[in-house]
């Protein structure tokens, strides 16, 4: 049962990973990023992590994305991007340093040692809510804490960026063309 | 019958290359920030994998930061967006080049 559930979810991930890449749409790729987000919920769970797979939906899934579908909304791109202007050498070249990539982490990955093993039975509550926050409490707790921190800069920086008054004034020299400046002035602030 | 490691080490390797396609090739800077998500969810799994692997717990707390980050790193890198389609009137990433020498 696990290596069907496996494939099936490895094939969805997959999938929704060329989607994020290939689609033309904004739009498009919110959605593929969903199923991505979605089939990993699925392998954590198969992995017996069952904290982080709740936590994957409802913090990846559930707000992250909803966010993405917010912007691309506020934003209401019809646009996607010219296809051709410049994109076939850079196109070659990313797609060979990604697949040097690749291939350097899967030849370490599987040429080391003990990786292959049956992994032994993880103990009782293995991945569970209570398992997790117990670490939290007790071993991570300075990481914990400090994450809230984290949480709090990301709080104030969004609202200082959203409320717009540190816009930097271009000098005259550097401003844009008329007609972009039009355009700029047609975006309802 | 349990799914090797190998197999969910390659798959994270998989995604991973894919997210880094997308942030070379793409010049919208939406697509682009969601490829960089593609990566980091790739690098979770294989944080995830391992931790079932060793079997310890440590790898799965690596990942809630991770998500702490990403999460915090999304709305961050969203405002900024929002602020230069204000500004600019686009997010095509070869458009935003104030910054280069």
């Amino acid at each position: 049962m696990e290596p069907v559930l496996f494939v099936l979810f490895a094939t969805l991930a997959l999938a929704g990973g060329l989607g994020v890449v290939a689609s033309a749409r904004a739009i498009h790729s919110a959605l593929a990023l969903l199923m991505v987000l979605g089939a990993l919920a699925g392998l954590y769970l198969l992995l017996g992590a069952q904290f982080i797979a709740v936590l994957q939906v409802i913090v990846y899934a559930g707000a992250i994305v909803v966010l993405f579908l917010f912007v691309i909304m506020l934003l209401h791109m019809a646009t996607g991007e010219p296809a051709t202007r410049g994109l076939r050498p850079r196109r070659a070249g990313a797609t060979l340093v990604a697949a040097f990539f690749l291939a350097g982490v899967l030849f370490a990955a599987l040429r080391a040692p003990g990786l292959a093993d049956p992994a032994p039975p993880p103990p009782e509550g293995f991945g569970s809510a209570e398992a997790v926050g117990r670490l939290f409490f007790t071993r991570f707790l300075l990481p914990f804490e400090l994450a809230s921190v984290v949480l709090l800069v990301g709080i104030v920086a969004a609202v200082v960026l959203a409320k717009g008054a540190l816009v930097l004034r271009a000098p005259a020299a550097a401003r844009l063309p008329a007609e972009v400046e039009a355009k700029v002035e047609a975006v309802p602030r | 019958m349990t799914v090797p490691l190998p197999a969910y080490l390659v798959l994270g390797a998989l995604l991973f290359s894919l997210g880094a396609v997308g942030v070379l090739v793409r010049r919208n800077a939406l697509i682009v920030f969601m490829s960089i998500e593609l990566m980091l969810n790739s690098v979770n799994l294989t944080f995830v994998a391992l931790s079932r692997h060793l079997p310890s717990m440590d790898g799965q707390l690596a990942v809630f930061f991770t998500i702490v980050v990403a999460g915090v790193e999304v709305v961050v890198g969203l405002a900024i967006i929002v602020e230069i389609f204000r500004s600019r009137a686009t997010v095509d990433l070869d458009e935003v080049h104030l910054l280069r020498g």
